[in-house]
């Protein structure tokens, strides 16, 4: 019996060993040499003097800082919110269509969805060129025949770059709710309608309720997804002013790779993930507590 | 209730009036969803057709859905002037290794906490759910330093070895292993079948079907990965398709027909793979999520 128990440790071991090697060196050693770092004055590559708190200090009182919590904040309120009604509504619309129509719309709005970021961004960037982008036919609808330089105008930039980020990653959120909404018993639906429901009615007495788990999962992987934000941003301020839109994740690459402060970068980081652990928790808490009443 | 037994075909009559009504209204909202779709998918085919283009024809005032000249002018020129291939072969390689990777570390670590008994199991299972939400970006300085110290920056191992940690995966193999029935692990120990033989010859093969799903995300994911590739390879001889496109971008100045050419290049065999797979790819990404479809 204890051989066969020593023989289980042992498979335990080899079978488990890849992933947990992995996890270990790869995953649970650079966060806590991260979190090492960041008390530190380490160049990027190179050792540093244990200077206590002082980073943090810094940090926290930088300029940078408080704009890129705020920028990443804006981003997060942008396209959160938006993105879930406007999936939801549309998941409403395809889960309504039946067959190939339905398999066609559902395709044409998740194909973004597993397009590469950079593929993403040369498409919208080419959509917005001042000259002869699409969308300046709208632009000069709006604003007395002017085109618009929609990332280089500093109040367009981040509704520009939420905007695009919707259009890229709405169909994830949409896949969602569909198959919320199929876990919906049609006969719920059945007897709202033999009590002449309305449709609105019908949506804010069964739909909404009954898909709130879902609206809070989907809610939760947003925000943690766009407080991690970089790709969009970075790659849409390429060659503009890059401190004004500046995002956390941003900020760490420019203290790590343009300024070599790795310490610094370090810092933010740690103050990065603080964030994202806190406020994921506190928001699946909070919306788990309303999904109950 | 006797009519509707007669003829269960028709509606019943009280019914007809307002049937007849949702129809129209459910006819509008089919329209508009189709509507909806096509705008959805416009950015898509512009990127196309613009890439079809002879780039005089591309910067021509109004909107031509179609091109007049089609050429193939823009793909020869990425093809001759740019790493492309190189890039395709760097993608490839990178993301076959990292799907291998994370799939057969991440089976053989959920095969162990669903199936057998070691002390520190739960706490193992705690740590990979709670990774879910730290945030890998938060990382990449630390990645980037772990990398230049075993001199692995601009090399494939570089590239790989921090996209191998997708915990979502152990955490969806675990669920599935819990549901396959404990008699074909007992049978297959009465005829001395080993823990490995037990894995790779009944619990992965039984599970062919969310396996293949996982990998063929996984293989998205890591293809379309842009912060740590663009980190970790700094030449162009050891770029990523997607990290490749924008660094060429500005050399080109502008000419929107090459650019597209690049970001079709870029997108096209992440599509053809959507197109094939459609399903498995819904389902995995449900399963990631943890929403049952």
């Amino acid at each position: 019996m204890l051989k066969d128990k020593r023989a289980d440790y042992l498979t335990a071991l080899i079978l488990g060993g890849p992933f947990l090697l992995i996890y270990g060196a790869l995953f649970l050693w650079p966060t806590i040499q991260m979190v090492i770092i960041s008390f530190t004055d380490a160049p990027l590559i190179g050792d540093g003097e244990w200077v206590g708190f002082k980073n943090y200090i810094k940090v926290l009182k930088g300029r940078l800082f408080s704009k890129a919590v705020w920028n990443t904040g804006y981003f997060v309120v942008l396209t959160v919110i938006p993105s879930t009604l406007i999936s939801l509504a549309v998941a409403m619309a395809v889960s309504r269509l039946k067959g190939w129509k339905q398999a066609l719309v559902m395709a044409a709005f998740f194909l973004p969805y597993i397009l590469p970021v950079s593929v993403v961004f040369l498409t919208w960037n080419w959509m917005i060129d001042m000259q002869y982008g699409m969308i300046q036919y709208v632009v000069r609808l709006f604003n007395d025949g002017e085109a618009i330089a929609l990332t280089r105008n500093l109040p367009f930039f981040m509704p520009t770059v939420a905007v695009v980020t919707i259009w890229w990653t709405l169909g994830f959120n949409v896949l969602l709710f569909i198959a919320g909404l199929g876990n919906i018993s049609p006969e719920i639906y059945e007897a709202a309608a033999l009590d002449n429901a309305s449709r609105w009615r019908q949506f804010t007495r069964i739909t909404w309720p009954l898909i709130w788990p879902i609206t809070a999962l989907v809610l939760t992987l947003q925000l943690i997804a766009q407080l991690k934000i970089f790709d969009q941003v970075f790659l849409f301020s390429l060659g503009g002013r890059q401190d004004a839109t500046m995002v956390l994740v941003q900020y760490i690459y420019k203290l790590a790779f343009q300024q070599n402060k790795g310490g610094m970068a370090a810092t933010v980081a740690v103050l990065l993930f603080a964030m994202i652990i806190i406020l994921s928790v506190l928001q699946y808490q909070l919306l788990r507590s309303r999904g109950k009443k | 209730m006797n009519h509707n037994q007669t003829s269960q075909s028709t509606t019943k009559p009280n019914h007809t009036q307002r049937d007849r009504f949702i129809d129209i209204g459910g006819l509008i909202l089919s329209l508009v969803t189709i509507v909806g779709a096509i705008i959805w998918a416009f950015p898509i085919y512009w990127t196309l057709i613009t890439s079809f283009k002879p780039e005089t024809e591309v910067i021509v005032e109004g909107i031509s859905l179609f091109p007049k000249n089609f050429t193939l002018e823009a793909y020869t020129f990425i093809w001759e002037n740019t790493n492309i291939a190189g890039w395709y072969l760097n993608s490839f390689i990178t993301s076959s290794f990292i799907t291998f990777g994370v799939i057969i570390s991440s089976a053989g670590c959920a095969y162990i906490i669903s199936q057998l008994n070691f002390p520190g199991r739960r706490l193992l299972y705690i740590l990979i759910l709670g990774s879910f939400m730290v945030p890998i970006q938060a990382l990449i300085v630390n990645h980037f330093i772990l990398m230049a110290q075993f001199k692995l920056l601009n090399t494939w191992a570089g590239i790989i070895l921090p996209q191998l940690i997708v915990p979502v995966v152990v955490i969806v193999y675990k669920q599935f292993f819990d549901a396959v029935p404990k008699e074909f692990k007992e049978a297959a120990q009465l005829d001395n079948a080993s823990h490995f033989k037990i894995l790779f010859k009944i619990y992965l093969p039984m599970n062919w079907g969310v396996t293949s799903a996982l990998a063929i995300v996984t293989f998205i994911g890591a293809w379309n990965a842009f912060l740590w590739p663009f980190l970790a390879a700094t030449g162009e001889a050891t770029m990523t398709v997607p990290v490749g496109i924008t660094q060429v971008k500005n050399s080109f100045g502008i000419v929107y027909a090459r650019t597209m050419a690049s970001a079709v290049l870029a997108g096209l065999p992440i599509a053809v793979v959507y197109l094939l797979f459609q399903r498995r790819i819904t389902k995995a990404i449900m399963l990631s999520a943890g929403v049952k479809g």
